[in-house]
C-alpha cells in the first residue's frame, strides 16, 4: 500500500515542465457549450423518436393513495400508458441489493400506496408528444387517506434524537470551563431549508436493445446510477449502459437516481420504443433532495486575552422519516479553533417532508453561518479585531484529534485577504459609516472544508496518430473535470493539450466516484495521472525494446517525454512515430488511485477567508453586497481560470444564503412555499457587484501525488457569515436568522430607534 | 396547425399541436436543442432566443404566434471553429460552468447589446435623453433575467465588458 511519503517524490505534474498545470486554459468542452451543441441528457437523439413521460405527484404529505382513476387519462389523445402503484411493473423492493457490490440499492418508483412526502411520484403518463402527455397527466384523478404529518421543524425539537451510529464529542470539561469563563457567548443561529435549483431539471432518455438498456441521464455518480437502475429492475449491471456526458449543474442534488431514470427505462421496455422523462421545475423542488434547515447553538468561553477555554457547537436538523441523512453542521468546528474543553454534536428530527440530502458543502455551508458570527460577536465583546481573535485561537495541531495538519494556511488567508481587501478601512464601532441612505459595513469570516481522496480508476490510450485519449466513468457538472483531466494527461505524457482527448460520463469506462464532496478533481485526476504514468512505462518498454527505435537498448530510466517526443538525451522520436511503427493498434493501459495507508494520520482541509462590504438601506432594510473578496488555500491549482470560476461561484452561493435564499414549509400541505425560480431567490446578475478571489501558492503533498485539493465547496463555506458580520458592522443590528431579508433588517433597525 | 418560420436563415413549415411552445418546436421538432428548458415559466432565461432580432423567452411563446417570424437560436449565432464574438468572449472569460444557461445568456447578450445601441432605457438609466452608456450596473440590470446557478456572473460581466467596450 502506498504511503503519503511516496507522493512527495517529484513527478511530471509537480515538475510541470510544459507549464500546462495551473494554466488558465479554456474549458475543454467550452466551444460545444457556448454553441449549444453539447448534448445534455434530454437533448440526446434516440435511435427512433421517443415517447414522452410525465410524472404525476402527490398533494398530501403523508397517507395512502386510496384510488387512482386513470380512465380519462388513458382515453386522452396519444396516450400510450398510465401507471400507478396498482399496475406499475414489478421492481425490486426499496433497499434491495442483489449484488452486494452494488454502490446503490434498488430505488423503485410507484412501489406502493404509501405517500411519504408532498410531491412524491404517484402516477406516470406516457404519450406520443409532450403536449399530450402533459394534458393527460392532469386527467389522472387520485384520492387519498391522509394521515397526521410532522412538517413544522421548529415546533418538533422535542422529537429530536441522536443521528444513527453517532455520539456527541466531549473533550475535556466543557460545562466546567464554560461556567468558569470570564467572557462568554451563548447564541442560537438558524439557517433555512434551501434548494439546489440546478439550471437543468433531472432528465433521462432510455431505450432497449434486447436485454440491454441504454440511459442518457443527468447524474453526478455514474456507477451509482448504473447500479441503482440494475438493482431496481433486477437485471445485471452489465445490462445497463449509463451515459451522463454533460450535466446542467448538480451541487449534490444529482448524486442519486430519481424516478425519471427508473420510469423511463421501465416504460421504454414496456412500449418497445425510447422514452424520455424530465422533471418540471416545480417537481424538482419536492421530488429531489434539499438542504435541511439547521438550528445551531454556539457557546464560547474565553479568557480576556481572547483564548478560547470552552467551545460548543450543537446542531438540530431534520430529514425524511424513513431516511438517515444528517446535515453535519457541527463537524467543521471540530478542526477549526483551539480550545481545550469542547462539545460538538447533532440532533435529528424525522419529518414528513421530501428527502433532505447533500447540497454544496453539506455541513460547512449552514454550519459556518453560526460559529463565524459567534466569533465576530466574541471579538466585539473582547474588544479584539475578528482576525486577531482567530489568530489567537489558531491551533498547532488538530484541536479534536491531536493529529498534525497536512498543511494549514488559514492565518495567511486572513492576513493576505485583509491587506488586499482594505480591512483597515473598517470602523470597529458598528453603525458609523454612511453613504446617503446606505449604512455601510465590513465583515469577515474564515472558511474550512475537508479534503478527500477516494479510490478511482482511469484508462488512457495512445493511437497511431499520437492522439492520447483519457477515459473515465467520471462526470463534469460544470466543475471543469474535462479540462483538468486533459491538462493532467497532457503534462504527464509531455504532449500538447491539442493532442489529448477526454471521454467521461460512461459506465463502460473505468470507474471514478463522480462529482461530490469536492473530491472530484483530486480523485479522478489522481487516477488519470496514474494511468498516464503507466502509459509512460508501457511506451518506454516499447521503445527501448524495439530495434527500430532510436531509443533501443535504453537505459529506460533516462527516458523523457516532452513536446510529444520520447527521448533518451539526443536519441528521440515522436510518440506518434513510435506507436505507428511498434504498436499500430495503439496502446491502452489503466491506472488507479487509493487513499494512502497513512493518510488518516493527518488532518487535511482546504482553507480560506472571506471579506465583505455591504450597504444597508436605512429606509427599506434592503442589504446590497458592495464588494467581496476571498483568499483560499486549496493545494496546487490545476487551472487558474476554472478554479477561480468555481470558487467565486461558491462565494455567490454564500451571498444568496445570507440575503435571499430560503424555502418555507406550508404547514397545511407539507409543501414548499417556493416551487419555482421566481419564488426561490437564487442570486441574479444585479445582486453581484465587485466580487473576486485569489488562491495562495500551495501544494499539499499529503493529499495525493499531485498535491491538489478540491475547490468546489470551499467557496461557500463561511461566505454568508462574512455578509452577516458586515450587516452588523454597518448597522449594529445582529441578526441570527438567515437569510437576512428586509423585514428582519428593518425590524432590527426600528428596535434600535433607527 | 401549420406555421412557417425562418430559423437561422432557413424557412421551416411545421404542422404541430397548437399547444406547442416556440421552445418545444425548436427542440423537439427542429432538433435545435441548444435552447434549454430550465423552468418553462419564463423565470430563468435558459430558453432565450432572438425573434426578429429581439430577445424573448421562447418557453413563454406559442409557436403559432410566430408565423412569418425570423428566429435566431444559439446554433445560428456560431459553431465551433466559427464562433460568434459573444460566444468567443464567453469561452475566453470562462463565463460558463455547467453550460446549461449559457445559450440563453449568449442570445440574451446579443439582444441586450442591440437594445442598448438602439437607446432602450433600463432601471439603471439615469438620463433618458442621452445615449445608453453600458456601465457595469447597466449590464447587470439588463442581464438579470438570465439566471446562472453556477454563478458565473463576474465572468459573464467580464465577457460582455470585452464586447461592450468601456462605458461612455
Amino acid at each position: 500500500m502506498t504511503s503519503v511519503a511516496d507522493w512527495a517524490e517529484p513527478n511530471p505534474v509537480t515538475e510541470n515542465r510544459s507549464g500546462v498545470i495551473g494554466k488558465g486554459v479554456d474549458r475543454y468542452e467550452g466551444a460545444l457549450k457556448v454553441s449549444g451543441t453539447a448534448p445534455y441528457a434530454y437533448d440526446t437523439v434516440a435511435p427512433s423518436p421517443p415517447a414522452i413521460g410525465v410524472l404525476v405527484t402527490a398533494s398530501i404529505p403523508r397517507g395512502r393513495v386510496t384510488s387512482v382513476d386513470v380512465a380519462a387519462a388513458e382515453a386522452a389523445p396519444g396516450v400510450q400508458l398510465v401507471w400507478s402503484h396498482l399496475n406499475a411493473p414489478k421492481q425490486a423492493p426499496r433497499g434491495a441489493r442483489a449484488n452486494p457490490r452494488s454502490q446503490r440499492a434498488s430505488n423503485p418508483a410507484l412501489a406502493s400506496d404509501r405517500v411519504e412526502y408532498f410531491g412524491q411520484t404517484i402516477a406516470f403518463v406516457v404519450a406520443d408528444t409532450f403536449e399530450n402527455a402533459r394534458a393527460a397527466a392532469d386527467l389522472v384523478k387520485v384520492e387519498y387517506a391522509p394521515e397526521p404529518a410532522v412538517v413544522d421543524f421548529l415546533a418538533s425539537f422535542d422529537q429530536a434524537t441522536l443521528p444513527p451510529d453517532e455520539e456527541d464529542v466531549h473533550i475535556g470539561d466543557f460545562p466546567g470551563a464554560y461556567g468558569a469563563a470570564p467572557v462568554t457567548i451563548d447564541e442560537t443561529y438558524f439557517s433555512p431549508l434551501q434548494n439546489h435549483v440546478q439550471m437543468e431539471p433531472c432528465a433521462t432518455v432510455a431505450w432497449w436493445e434486447g436485454d440491454k438498456v441504454t440511459v442518457h441521464t443527468s447524474i453526478q455518480m455514474v456507477k451509482g446510477g448504473q447500479h441503482a437502475l440494475a438493482e431496481t429492475l433486477a437485471i445485471p449491471s452489465t445490462d445497463v449502459h449509463l451515459l451522463t456526458r454533460y450535466i446542467g449543474g448538480g451541487f449534490g442534488g444529482k448524486g442519486q437516481p430519481y424516478d425519471d431514470l427508473i420510469l423511463s427505462a421501465l416504460a421504454a421496455r414496456a412500449l418497445g420504443r425510447p422514452v424520455k422523462v424530465a422533471y418540471t421545475r416545480q417537481q424538482m423542488f419536492h421530488g429531489t433532495i434539499h438542504r435541511p434547515a439547521v438550528s445551531m447553538r454556539v457557546r464560547l468561553g474565553a479568557e480576556p486575552n481572547g483564548r478560547l477555554t470552552a467551545f460548543a457547537v450543537e446542531a438540530v436538523t431534520h430529514c425524511a422519516r424513513a431516511a438517515t441523512f444528517t446535515e453535519h453542521a457541527a463537524n467543521f468546528s471540530r478542526n477549526l479553533y483551539a480550545a481545550p474543553n469542547r462539545l460538538t454534536g447533532h440532533r435529528l428530527v424525522r419529518m414528513d417532508l421530501p428527502h433532505a440530502g447533500p447540497m454544496r458543502a453539506p455541513g460547512e455551508a449552514p454550519g459556518m453561518l453560526s460559529l463565524e458570527c459567534a466569533m465576530d460577536e466574541l471579538a466585539e465583546k473582547l474588544g479584539l479585531d475578528p482576525i486577531e481573535l482567530r489568530i489567537r485561537n489558531e491551533p498547532d495541531i488538530d484541536p479534536e484529534t491531536g493529529k498534525p495538519f497536512s498543511i494549514r494556511q488559514l492565518v495567511r488567508c486572513m492576513t493576505e485577504g485583509a491587506q488586499r481587501f482594505g480591512w483597515e478601512r473598517r470602523n470597529p464601532v458598528p453603525g458609523q459609516v454612511r453613504d446617503g441612505r446606505w449604512m455601510v459595513g465590513m465583515g469577515m469570516a474564515a472558511a474550512i472544508r475537508g479534503n478527500f481522496l477516494l479510490p478511482a480508476k482511469a484508462g488512457v490510450r495512445i493511437d497511431a496518430d499520437g492522439t492520447i485519449t483519457l477515459r473515465q466513468g467520471m462526470t463534469d457538472i460544470g466543475t471543469g473535470t474535462y479540462t483538468i483531466l486533459a491538462q493532467i494527461t497532457a503534462e504527464t505524457m509531455g504532449v500538447p493539450l491539442s493532442q489529448v482527448k477526454v471521454e467521461i460520463g460512461d459506465s463502460d469506462f473505468p470507474p471514478a466516484p463522480g462529482s461530490g464532496g469536492q473530491f472530484g478533481a483530486a480523485t479522478a485526476g489522481s487516477a488519470a495521472f496514474e494511468a498516464g504514468m503507466n502509459l509512460r512505462r508501457a511506451l518506454t518498454e516499447l521503445a527501448v525494446g524495439d530495434p527500430n527505435s532510436p531509443l533501443y537498448g535504453g537505459p529506460a530510466e533516462y527516458v523523457t517525454f516532452e513536446n510529444g517526443v520520447i527521448a533518451i538525451e539526443n536519441r528521440s522520436e515522436t510518440l506518434a512515430a513510435l506507436v505507428a511503427r511498434a504498436a499500430p493498434d495503439g496502446v491502452y493501459v489503466e491506472g488507479s488511485i487509493a487513499p494512502a495507508a497513512d493518510a488518516r494520520d493527518y488532518s487535511q482541509h482546504t482553507y480560506g477567508a472571506h471579506f465583505a462590504e455591504v450597504g444597508v438601506n436605512m429606509v427599506t432594510g434592503e442589504v446590497r453586497m458592495r464588494k467581496m473578496f476571498g483568499v483560499f488555500a486549496a493545494g496546487r491549482i490545476l487551472n487558474a481560470k476554472t478554479a477561480k470560476s468555481q470558487i467565486t461561484g461558491g462565494m455567490i452561493w454564500g451571498v444568496g444564503t445570507a440575503l435571499t435564499e430560503s424555502n418555507a414549509v406550508d404547514p397545511r400541505f407539507g409543501s414548499f412555499v417556493a416551487q419555482d425560480m421566481a419564488e426561490y431567490l437564487a442570486p441574479v446578475h444585479a445582486d453581484i457587484v465587485d466580487l473576486d478571489a485569489m488562491f495562495l501558492d500551495e501544494a499539499d503533498d499529503k493529499a495525493n501525488p499531485m498535491g491538489i485539493k478540491g475547490v468546489g465547496e470551499l467557496g461557500i463555506a463561511g461566505a454568508g457569515a462574512a455578509i452577516a458580520n458586515a450587516i452588523y458592522n454597518a448597522t449594529g443590528v445582529r441578526l441570527r436568522d438567515y437569510p437576512m431579508t428586509p423585514d428582519k433588517v428593518l425590524a432590527g433597525l426600528m428596535a434600535k430607534g433607527l | 396547425m401549420r406555421t412557417t418560420i425562418t430559423v437561422n436563415g432557413t424557412a421551416q413549415t411545421l404542422d404541430v399541436d397548437p399547444r406547442t411552445t416556440l421552445l418545444d418546436a425548436l427542440r423537439e421538432h427542429l432538433g435545435l436543442t441548444g435552447s434549454k428548458k430550465g423552468c418553462d415559466h419564463g423565470q430563468c432565461g435558459a430558453c432565450t432566443v432572438l425573434v426578429n432580432g429581439v430577445r424573448i423567452n421562447s418557453c413563454l411563446s406559442i409557436l403559432a404566434m410566430h408565423d412569418g417570424d425570423q428566429v435566431t437560436t444559439i446554433e445560428g449565432l456560431g459553431q465551433p471553429g466559427a464562433l460568434h464574438p459573444v460566444q468567443q468572449a464567453f469561452l475566453e472569460r470562462d463565463a460558463l460552468q455547467c453550460g446549461y444557461c449559457t445559450p440563453g445568456q449568449i442570445c440574451s447578450t446579443v439582444g441586450m447589446l442591440q437594445e442598448a445601441a438602439d437607446g432602450w432605457a433600463s432601471r439603471e438609466t439615469a438620463d433618458l435623453t442621452a445615449g445608453i452608456s453600458l456601465t457595469d450596473a447597466e449590464i447587470r440590470e439588463r442581464m438579470s433575467g438570465n439566471i446562472c446557478r453556477c454563478s458565473a456572473y463576474p465572468q459573464i460581466l467580464a465577457a460582455i465588458r470585452d464586447l461592450a467596450g468601456e462605458p461612455a
